[in-house]
Order: structure tokens, then C-alpha cells, then sequence
């Protein structure tokens, strides 16, 4: 920390310097740029009680954004004056980006602060990271204020209710656990509305009071509107400052959400106390009319319920829109940010409460919206969301400690300071306790004392008190200064000592904790019958309760809104649904981790069951990793809803397939596209190199083919036929029928014969493209082969591909392997995934490949990548096959043959006769496999071309998820 | 409406003993009972079948089997019955009744969760063998899923197949490819749920004043 420190300090100065400069060089374009500014000022709503000079760089900042272009413009012609006409080489153009680079310094100080705080782990996890930044805060002010001598920035309200406090909401608005939040939401409004009023008033009244004995000093003038006033401010739990803590010190989840509920939702309580007092402050307590009072419960209905309604409109419109995204699915993000932002701005246009309506968008588009826009989408949104909190979060509590530094707008009396800390704990306790009482009368579930001492406890102060406070207008509350200064005070107490003593005080009162753990299927299951099982006992008993007008709600949602709301493709999905793909993808991934071992307990046998897999649609591996967004494994770019249909498996092949095995090339031609990112119009292009290269490969891989002696070749056919099959076809050609997998395996000889093959290609789409691609490696690896390390390797990589077998996990692999960071990445997950009992076939493969290779020299130094590629094969066994265990035997033998592929192509000299034969490769296909080929033959091509990328998929999805992941996530991934 | 049930007021008094429900909260349920079963002593299937609200519920016929099960007569019979008694309706309903949960030690409340719990489990369990079985399980899920549409039937296999080798995950631990698990039990069932805190979510709220129906 202490070391770190003056790198901050540094930084700061450099802020403070050269703001300093940009105020001196800005003054000279002045008379230029003057005519903006002033109006700009007046209009934005930063423009408060400030006089222009006190504005600090945010005021300015906000204004000069605003028209960014004109000082462009003006500085130009000026400079272009002054220097008449010369040109200079280097311009210091400060003036120019002043503003967005101030603000940039200022996010990028805040940001490495918080990376600083987080280096020891034992300061934040007893300081709470908002103290640290006040007091950061505090320091960084300190500094600016001797490099300049006066404070140049500042909290500024505007800023912070336009920009930093939307942020925040928005997020907590969005990711609000809304069911918790709607079972609590009557004990929720209970705090927020009559806490809040009471605590306005109590505090309000007592502070009136103490002024009156005269423990508050007289210079602090102000009637009892203005104590009123200043109540109302103080009085409101802050969300962030309530975030900030409470994230930390994780309580349940019960209690947080009251806390934090109670904190966003009294913000409308807060806002219409303060503008009535505010009013009746400008009017003056003698011509308030009994009238103005019942305004004033009016507005406060208006305000409350306009911003909840407009909250919703919002999310019903967002909802709305996200339906219709499929295709831009790249703005997804913005239309969510956008509308959030402004039902926010909505609300504040129309002077209703803004963070009621912020949240309750949130709240209520959150589900519609998850389900429509993809994996990606919502990944961005997260993430998005997340990031800007937390810097809106870091610089408000920055500022608030710069803010404290400026001695000139305090105004110390020890009286009022102390009262109101007083004041404000007492009240807050008394309130809580008082509540609860009334409200444990009601509640199924009661609140407990050590409920309500942390809740009385967890009452912190915020950036919207002091925001508040500034506001006010110094000529009309005189006491101003002696409100900002108490204001500041109370901030300071409740988050840092508050803050930092709510830990230990939780921890000793032995507060159940939130228990991290995610519900497991069973749980879910039994939730929700829960909630049917409630909702019918009631329905019997003839009751209208709770859960009586939420299963009302439920189906009503199901009916009608879901309907409107969602895709079609989601709406159909169950709730159940999601938790069911969750739990899988965390199956999945424990699976990977535990390095497959773990499918004992998908092996277990079952009734039903003939194993956790053969719901392969439902269940399949990289749909839930995919659905996760887990680290391990993803291609996003695919289709957020898993379908069973078979056009979107294979819509799903192609993107698996253009995402990753076109990445070698695609590095050379560098693909850019603003609106999408995964593979566009590329295609056609790689289609036709593609195509061009093919021939040659094909003949290099007809050479390679034909050359091996019968058995092999057999064998090879037979591979070609049924892919995975070939796994157990023994080295002995074992029978291939007997393996479950081949029931699976739809179209167990499509594509035999290259060149048939190479004619479809060629108008055919996307599916040949997949076939393709696996031969153009091939051939482009193959002159190379007798290259040392590298090359060799990719010739086995090449060579595992050439088996045009559709299920083989390997081929796919070959292409991952070529990317550049994904070799990596491949083989560590792929050790990982490689079930136990197949390490054993694996290693019976490799020693198979070494002694059959004739330069086994290399196999061993590509050991790792060659190991990437295979092993997914041989992990697929372990995930997919149905017995497990029963084809894990057949792998490794099977796997021998293929390397063999490299030696074969050694040997031989290409004799071209036998690639003249290569089309009748099908007629060497072994007995069984060639009926069905024949059958099928030429009529019904492809129909199954089109299933073996299926199959492919299925493999792939199985099997390689580690390996297609990395690559395809690449970009995406923080 | 305290003259119309003046008779039966001595039979109240002892269910309200019995069941933990105030006279008030049973007299209220009498007339529902009563409303429900067309002024009659007895309550048959097809009357709570006609319960409009009960329509849409995707559970109905189990939690309807539940209130003629007679392991949730608290009287350890087994078997189904035809019809039931208000008493036997009472007794079912007092599964939902919520518990004051300050004063109780933890022994209480461990016996108040086995006894929702049993419920819950007794509701799954249909053919009354200890255990619930997979079959079982899939029709619980598929139930539950019945309101979803055409994935139901899929979808419910897998989740119960999945829920089913969790339970078997958690309870049993590692298991043997060989290895066979037949059902859940009851021990098992307390197992996997005991994250939830059923005493506190199983209840709802009786009204207490007479014109809670009016």
C-alpha cells in the first residue's frame, strides 16, 4: 500500500498539472470557445448553485463533452492565427482533449487503485475497498489542493445523478434476484417508505430541537423547514454505500436483499421529501398552505408510482425489442443499456423517482431479456454492467474523499455534527426495531434480533446525501455549509467506521452467512413444487395468499407475457429448464476438471437410463458449457437456445466448423466486421481457396491412401465409414456392429469416395466446407512431411483427419491445433478430459504410433499436440459411448491404425493409377457399410451430408469442447 | 356465523388441540370444507377437482391424492380412502400450518422439518414402498413440467435422470458402473434437502377472522 501510494500521488499531480494547464490554454482560445461554454454550463444540470469558477473539471468537463466539436473548430482557427500559417510538426493540443483525457486519468487512477488495494489480500478483507478509496480519496485531494490551491474537482451532483448513479443502479437493478425481491418487497417497502419518513422527520424534529435548547450553535440559521430539509437528505440509506459493504461482509440473503431493497426503493421517499422541503424552504414556512402539504403526499404518490410505471414500460419495451434481435444480435447489448438508461432519464425528465424506475426496468425486463438475446450478449452485458458499476462505484467514493478536502464550503458546529450522528443511529435503530415488530406479525419467515441490529447497523450514508447537499442553494438555506460538513462527517462515520466494523460485528454475532452454494437440481425440483403445492393448499383452503396471486402471476406471465415478450424458440422452455442446464453444465464441467473420472456417476446404471448422455440433445456437454459460459469450453457463436432440431445442429456444425478450422487462414486475411463477429461473408472466399486447393489435396491424399496394403486399407475404409466406429474395429477387424455407437451414427457411409465428394463440394455449401477443409490440411501439410519437428507434427495432425469418418473428434482438432495460442489450450484441457480408464488406450496408441512410424523421432516431441488431438477422441469414448467403459477398450488399438497413416505415405510413391481408383473407393468399402452407400449413393447425397456434421457435432460436442472453445472464445474472452 | 357451527363447537375445540389451529382458523376451514363438498360430511376427489383455481395447477392430482393418503392422517394407516372426514381435511391442512419457530429447541424443529418433509415425501412416494423411485420422480418432474408444452415429456426424463444420479451422488457417493440405485429414501430425501429450510417455507398463512372468505 504505503509504496504504491505516491505512484497514485504522481499520478494525481500529473492530473492536477496539467489541468491546471488546460484551465490557463483553454483561457487563451477563450474568447473563441466562451460562447459555448456559459450556455452549455447553464444548461446541463451540473449547473447548480456553483459559480462557473468553482466548477471543478467534472462541471467543465461535462459541459465541453457536450460539444466536443466546437472547440475543435475554434482552437483550429485560432491556432492557425497565431501562428500565421506556419506549420508546426508537434502541437501540444491539450486544450483539444483535455477533457476526455482528464477523465480517462481519472477512471485509469481509480481502476489501479483498486488493482492496488486488491494486492493484499489482508487489508481488503478486513478495510472494506469503499474506505480505501475514500481515504484515497482524501489523499488525492490533499495533493490537488497544494499543487493548485484550490480544489479543482468535486463531486459534481449532475455528474453523479446523470452518469455515476445509473451505473449503479442499473446494474443492481438488473441483477436483482428478483424472486427474493418480490417475496420481500412488502417488508422492503415497509423500511423504505415508512423508515425513511420516519427517520426524515424524527431526525428533522430532534435536530430543530437541539437548535432550540441551543446545543446547536447559532451560527447555524435555518428553521425548522431547513432542519427538515436536511433530515429528509440525511436520513436516506444509500445503495451504493449499502453495495459497497454489504457485497463484502455476505450476509444472507434475506437480510441483504431487505437492506439493499430498502435502499434503492427509498430513494423516491428521499427525492419527494426533498423537493417538498426544498419548496417550502423557497417559500418560507409562514406561506406553506395546508394545500402544499397534500401536494406534497401527492406528488409523493405520483413520483413513486410514475417511476415505477415508467420503469416498467421501459422493460416491457425492451423486452420487446430483444425479441426481434436475432439478427443484429451484435447490438444486443446497447438496446439493453440504452432503454435501462433511459427509463432512468425518462423518469428524471419527468421529475419522478429515477432509481425506482431504473430498478423496476431492471427487475422486470431481466428475465425476457436473459432469455432472448444470446450467450454472448448476455456475457457482454454482465460483464459490461459490472465493469461500469464498479468505476462509477471506485470514483464516487474517490470524490467524495476529494470532495472532503475543500475546507471552503465547510462549516464546523460540534453540536450539529454530533447530533445528527446521534440522531440518525438512534433513529434508525428505533425505526427498525419498531418495524420488525409490527412487521414479524406478518411475515412467514420473522426477522431476529441479530436481523435487526445489523439492519440498524447497516444504515450507511452515501454520494446521494451528499449529492443532495450540494444541491441546495446557498442563499436560500444559509446553513448550507454546516449541512456539508455534517453531511460529510456522517458519510465519513457510517461507511468507514460503520463499514469497517460491520464485518467483525456480523461475525461475532454469528449472522447466518449466505451460503454460496447453488442449488441443486433436487433443490430446484423440489422448490417448485413448493411453490404449486403452497398455491394449491391454498387454492383448497379456499385462501387468497401470497402464493395464491403469485401462481396467478405466474400463469398470466406464462400466458401472456412470456408470450409477447419472449422468442418463441425460449418461450417454450420450462423453468425448470434452466436450472436442469445449469446443473448439467456444472456436471460438465466438474467432469472435465475431475478429469472425467467423475462419469462414474453418469455410468451408474439407471432403470431408464441407458446413460446420462443418450439424451444427447438435451444433455450434450458443449451446449451447457456453452449455455455457461464457462471458461473451459465454448463456441458462443452458437445459437443461444438449445434446440434439438436437427437444422439447428447443423446451422450449429457450420458455426462450429467456419469458427474454428478457417482459423489458420484467417490469420493471414484478417477478418473484420463491425456488425458481426463471428465468420460472415468470409466463406465464400475460403470456400474458393478452399475449393482450389482441393484438388491437389485430394491427390496427395489418394497416394497417401492407396499405398497402404490391404489390411490397412480395409481398415481405412472402414474408418471412412463409420467414424467413431473405427475405434472398435479392433486392429484384428473386430466386428464393428456390435458398438452402441453405431446406432447413433446416422449415416454410417455418406461420404465415401474423395472425388465424389469433391463434385458435391463444389456446389455444395456449407457442410461440404466442413469435409473440405479437413482435406485441404491435409494436403497442405503433407509436402512438408519430411520436415523435422513443426511440420511433422502437423502431418499426424493431417493424417488423424484423413479418415473422412464423420464422428471422428480428431479432425476437427487438427485445424484448432493450427491456431495460434490454441495448442495450449488444447492439450490442457484435453489431459483433463481424458477419462482414466482410457489413459490407458491412449497410451497403447502412442507406443502403437512409435513403433509403427518410421520417423518416430518426431512423434515423441510432438507428443503434447498430437496427444490434443487424439485425446478428445478418446475422451468422447468415456462421454459418449453409451457403455463407457465397453468401447474405451476398442480405442486404443483403433487408434494405432491411424498413425500408421504417416509411415504409409512415407513408403509409397504415388502411383496414379491408384488415385484413378480412388472414386472406387466405394466399392472397396467393406460389405456391410457399401448397401447402405449404394442405397443412398448418389439420390440421397445430401440429405446425408447434411446428417454427418451432425454426427460430427456430436462428437465434437462431446468429445472436444475444450479443444473448439478456446479458439472461438478467443476474442470474447476478458 | 358462530351460531351456525354452534354445535359442532366441542368437536372444533378438540381439533384445534389436535391440529394446532385455532377454533376461528377451523371454523373457517369448515365452511370452506363445507362450500367445497357442497354442504356434505364428505369430500370426494371430484370436489377439489372443481376447484376453478386448482385448474391450472400442474401438480393438482398429487397434492389432491395427498389429502386422501392416509400416512398424512397422522394415525400410521396406509392405503387411500374414497372420501374424507372435515377431521381428516383439518389434519392434512395442519401440514401447512405455520410454526412459531422463536421458541422452539432445535429438537422440535428438527421434528417439525421430518414431519413437512414426510409430507412432501409420502406426496412423491404414490405406491408407498420407502422409496421414491425413478418412475416416480419422473412423473413428479414431468407434472411440474406439464404447463411447458412439447418438451415435456424429454425434458422431464432427463431432468429426473439427472436429479436421480445427484441423489445418488450425494447420498450413496461414488458408485460402481455396476451399481444400482433404486430409489430414494427417505433418509436420503431429508438428505438432499437439507439446505432447504422447509419448517420455514412450508406453510401458509390461515386466516384468523371469521370473514377472511366474505
Amino acid at each position: 500500500m504505503l509504496f504504491v501510494t505516491p505512484l497514485l500521488l504522481v499520478a494525481a499531480v500529473g492530473v492536477a498539472a496539467a489541468d491546471l494547464y488546460g484551465t490557463e490554454a483553454s483561457v487563451r482560445p477563450e474568447p473563441a470557445v466562451s460562447a459555448v461554454p456559459p450556455a452549455t454550463l447553464a444548461a446541463s444540470p451540473a449547473a447548480s448553485p456553483y459559480p462557473p469558477e468553482e466548477y471543478a473539471e467534472a462541471g467543465i468537463a461535462l459541459a465541453r463533452s457536450a460539444d466536443a466539436h466546437d472547440p475543435v473548430a475554434t482552437t483550429d482557427s485560432g491556432d492557425a492565427s497565431h501562428h500565421g500559417g506556419g506549420y508546426k510538426i508537434v502541437q501540444w493540443e491539450w486544450s483539444y482533449v483535455q477533457t476526455p483525457y482528464i477523465i480517462a486519468i481519472w477512471i485509469l487512477v481509480a481502476s489501479v487503485a483498486k488493482i492496488l488495494f486488491h494486492f493484499s489480500q489482508r487489508v481488503t478483507t478486513v478495510v472494506p475497498e469503499s474506505c480505501l478509496l475514500i481515504l484515497l480519496g482524501l489523499v488525492l485531494g490533499g495533493v490537488v489542493l497544494i499543487a493548485s490551491k484550490k480544489q479543482l474537482y468535486q463531486l459534481d451532483p449532475g455528474l453523479f445523478f446523470l452518469f455515476l448513479l445509473p451505473t449503479i443502479v442499473g446494474d443492481a437493478g438488473y441483477f436483482m434476484p428478483s424472486r427474493l425481491f418480490f417475496d420481500n418487497l412488502g417488508t422492503i417497502l415497509v423500511y423504505a417508505v415508512v423508515g425513511t419518513l420516519w427517520n426524515a422527520f424524527c431526525t428533522g424534529f430532534s435536530l430543530y430541537g437541539m437548535k432550540l435548547v441551543g446545543i446547536i450553535d447559532e451560527k447555524v440559521e435555518g428553521g425548522m423547514m431547513e432542519f427538515l430539509l436536511f433530515g429528509a437528505l440525511i436520513s436516506a440509506v444509500d445503495p451504493v454505500a449499502v453495495l459497497a459493504v454489504f457485497e463484502e461482509v455476505h450476509v444472507n440473503e434475506t437480510l441483504f436483499i431487505i437492506v439493499f431493497g430498502e435502499s434503492l426503493l427509498n430513494d423516491a421517499v428521499t427525492v419527494v421529501l426533498y423537493k417538498v422541503f426544498i419548496s417550502f424552504v423557497e417559500v418560507g414556512p409562514g406561506n406553506v398552505q395546508t394545500a402544499d402539504y397534500f401536494k406534497g403526499v401527492a406528488s409523493f404518490l405520483i413520483v413513486n408510482v410514475g417511476g415505477t410505471l415508467v420503469g416498467l414500460i421501459f422493460a416491457v419495451l425492451l423486452a420487446f425489442v430483444t425479441r426481434f434481435t436475432k439478427r443484429v444480435r451484435i447490438i444486443e447489448p446497447l438496446f439493453i443499456f440504452l432503454l435501462v438508461y433511459l427509463a432512468y432519464l425518462t423518469a428524471e425528465l419527468f421529475s419522478l423517482s429515477a432509481i425506482l424506475s431504473m430498478t423496476f426496468c431492471g427487475i422486470g425486463c431481466n428475465k425476457y431479456v436473459e432469455a432472448n438475446i444470446s450467450q454472448k450478449s448476455r456475457t457482454t452485458v454482465k460483464y459490461t454492467m459490472k465493469t461500469l458499476a464498479s468505476i462509477a462505484e471506485t470514483i464516487i467514493f474517490i470524490f467524495l474523499g476529494i470532495s472532503a478536502v475543500d475546507k471552503s464550503k465547510w462549516a464546523w458546529d460540534t453540536g450539529l455534527v454530533s447530533c445528527t450522528l446521534i440522531f440518525i443511529f438512534v433513529f434508525r435503530a428505533l425505526g427498525v426495531i419498531g418495524q420488525t415488530w409490527v412487521l414479524n406479525w406478518f411475515r412467514l419467515v420473522p426477522l431476529d434480533k441479530i436481523d435487526q441490529v445489523v439492519m440498524s447497523y447497516g444504515g450507511l450514508r452515501g454520494a446521494v446525501a451528499f449529492a443532495l447537499v450540494v444541491l441546495l442553494d446557498g442563499h436560500k438555506v444559509k446553513a448550507k455549509d454546516y449541512f456539508v460538513a455534517t453531511t460529510i462527517v456522517v458519510i465519513f462515520f457510517t461507511v468507514m467506521f460503520q463499514g469497517l466494523t460491520i464485518k467483525p460485528l456480523v461475525k461475532w454475532l454469528k449472522v447466518p452467512r449466505s451460503t454460496n452454494s447453488k442449488p441443486t437440481i433436487n433443490e430446484e425440483i423440489h422448490e417448485r413444487a413448493f411453490d404449486h403445492i403452497l398455491a394449491a393448499v391454498e387454492d383448497i383452503a379456499g385462501l387468497n395468499g401470497y402464493h395464491h396471486w403469485r401462481d396467478k402471476w405466474e400463469q398470466f406471465d406464462k400466458n401472456y407475457l412470456s408470450k409477447l415478450l419472449m422468442r418463441k424458440s425460449v418461450y417454450h422452455k420450462g423453468e425448470l429448464w434452466d436450472v436442469y442446464q445449469k446443473i448439467n453444465i456444472r456436471d460438465a464441467i466438474s467432469v472435465i476438471d475431475q478429469g472425467g473420472n467423475v462419469l462414474s456417476s453418469a455410468r451408474l446404471s439407471l432403470p431408464s437410463m441407458a446413460s446420462r448422455t443418450s439424451f444427447s440433445e438435451v444433455t450434450n456437454v458443449t451446449n451447457y458449457l456453452r449455455e455457461n459460459g464457462s471458461g473451459v469450453c465454448l463456441d458462443l457463436q452458437v445459437i443461444d437456445t438449445v434446440s434439438g432440431g436437427k437444422v439447428e445442429e447443423e446451422t450449429e456444425t457450420h458455426h462450429l466448423l467456419t469458427g474454428n478450422l478457417y482459423k489458420p487462414r484467417r490469420r493471414y486475411q484478417a477478418h473484420y466486421s463491425r456488425h458481426f463477429m463471428t465468420v460472415g461473408d468470409k466463406e465464400r472466399q475460403d470456400r474458393e481457396v478452399f475449393q482450389r486447393n482441393m484438388r491437389s489435396r485430394l491427390e496427395s491424399f489418394k497416394s497417401t491412401r492407396h499405398k497402404a496394403k490391404g489390411r490397412h486399407k480395409k481398415e481405412r475404409s472402414q474408418k471412412k465409414r463409420k467414424g467413431s466406429d473405427a475405434k472398435e474395429q479392433d486392429v484384428n477387424g473386430k466386428p464393428r456392429r456390435n458398438v452402441s455407437w453405431q446406432d447413433t451414427d446416422p449415416a454410417p457411409a455418406p461420404i465415401d469416395s474423395p472425388e465424389e465428394r469433391s463434385e458435391e463440394e463444389a456446389d455444395k455449401d456449407e457442410d461440404v466446407g466442413i469435409t473440405f477443409v479437413a482435406r485441404k490440411h491435409e494436403t497442405l501439410k503433407e509436402p512438408p512431411k519430411e520436415r523435422p519437428k513443426s511440420d511433422m507434427l502437423e502431418v499426424y495432425q493431417s493424417l488423424a483427419v484423413i479418415p473422412p469418418s464423420p464422428t471422428c473428434a480428431e479432425k476437427h482438432l487438427p485445424w484448432k491445433g493450427g491456431g495460434g495460442t490454441l495448442p495450449v489450450c488444447v492439450s490442457m484441457e484435453t489431459t483433463k478430459i481424458i477419462p482414466i480408464d482410457l489413459q490407458q488406450a491412449w497410451n497403447q496408441s502412442i507406443s502403437s504410433l512409435e513403433s509403427l512410424a518410421s520417423p518416430p523421432v518426431q512423434a515423441e516431441p510432438q507428443h503434447p499436440r498430437v496427444r490434443a488431438l487424439s485425446r478428445p477422441e478418446a475422451a468422447r469414448g468415456g462421454n459418449s459411448g453409451n457403455g463407457g467403459g465397453s468401447d474405451s477398450g476398442g480405442n486404443g488399438p483403433a487408434q494405432g491404425p491411424r498413425f500408421h497413416f504417416p509411415n504409409e505415405e512415407d513408403e509409397n510413391g504415388q502411383s496414379l493409377q491408384q488415385q484413378e481408383s480412388q472414386p472406387l473407393m466405394s466399392s472397396m468399402k467393406p460389405p456391410a457399410p457399401p448397401q447402405v452407400s449404394s442405397t443412398q449413393g448418389m439420390g440421397r447425397r445430401p440429405p446425408t451430408f447434411n446428417r454427418n456434421p451432425c454426427v460430427y457435432l456430436r462428437s465434437l460436442v462431446s468429445a472436444s469442447p475444450p479443444g473448439s472453445e478456446p479458439r472461438s472464445r478467443g476474442p470474447t474472452q476478458l | 356465523m358462530g351460531t351456525l357451527f354452534s354445535a359442532p363447537d366441542d368437536h372444533f375445540q378438540d381439533l384445534s388441540e389436535k391440529t394446532g389451529f385455532s377454533p376461528e382458523q377451523i371454523q373457517i376451514l369448515h365452511k370452506r370444507f363445507k362450500q367445497l363438498s357442497n354442504e356434505e360430511d364428505l369430500l370426494r376427489r371430484d370436489d377439489f377437482n372443481n376447484i376453478p383455481d386448482l385448474a391450472c395447477n400442474p401438480i393438482r392430482t398429487q397434492i389432491i391424492e395427498a389429502f386422501f393418503d392416509k400416512r398424512n392422517f397422522r394415525q400410521n394407516a396406509v392405503g387411500s380412502v374414497e372420501e374424507i372426514s372435515f377431521e381428516q381435511f383439518v389434519v392434512v391442512m395442519s401440514h401447512f400450518r405455520p410454526v412459531p419457530l422463536h421458541n422452539m429447541t432445535e429438537e422440535q424443529r428438527e421434528r417439525m422439518r421430518r414431519e413437512k418433509l414426510r409430507f412432501l415425501f409420502n406426496m412423491h412416494d404414490t405406491d408407498n414402498d420407502g422409496t421414491i423411485t425413478l418412475e416416480e420422480y419422473k412423473h413428479v418432474v414431468e407434472e411440474l413440467l406439464s404447463r411447458s408444452g412439447a418438451i415435456g415429456k424429454e425434458t422431464a426424463k432427463g431432468i429426473a435422470d439427472a436429479a436421480m444420479l445427484e441423489v445418488a451422488s450425494i447420498t450413496v457417493g461414488r458408485m460402481n458402473p455396476e451399481d444400482f440405485y433404486e430409489g430414494i429414501t427417505f433418509d436420503h430425501f431429508l438428505k438432499i434437502l437439507k439446505d432447504i429450510e422447509i419448517e420455514t417455507k412450508m406453510h401458509i398463512r390461515f386466516q384468523n377472522n371469521a370473514c377472511a372468505l366474505c
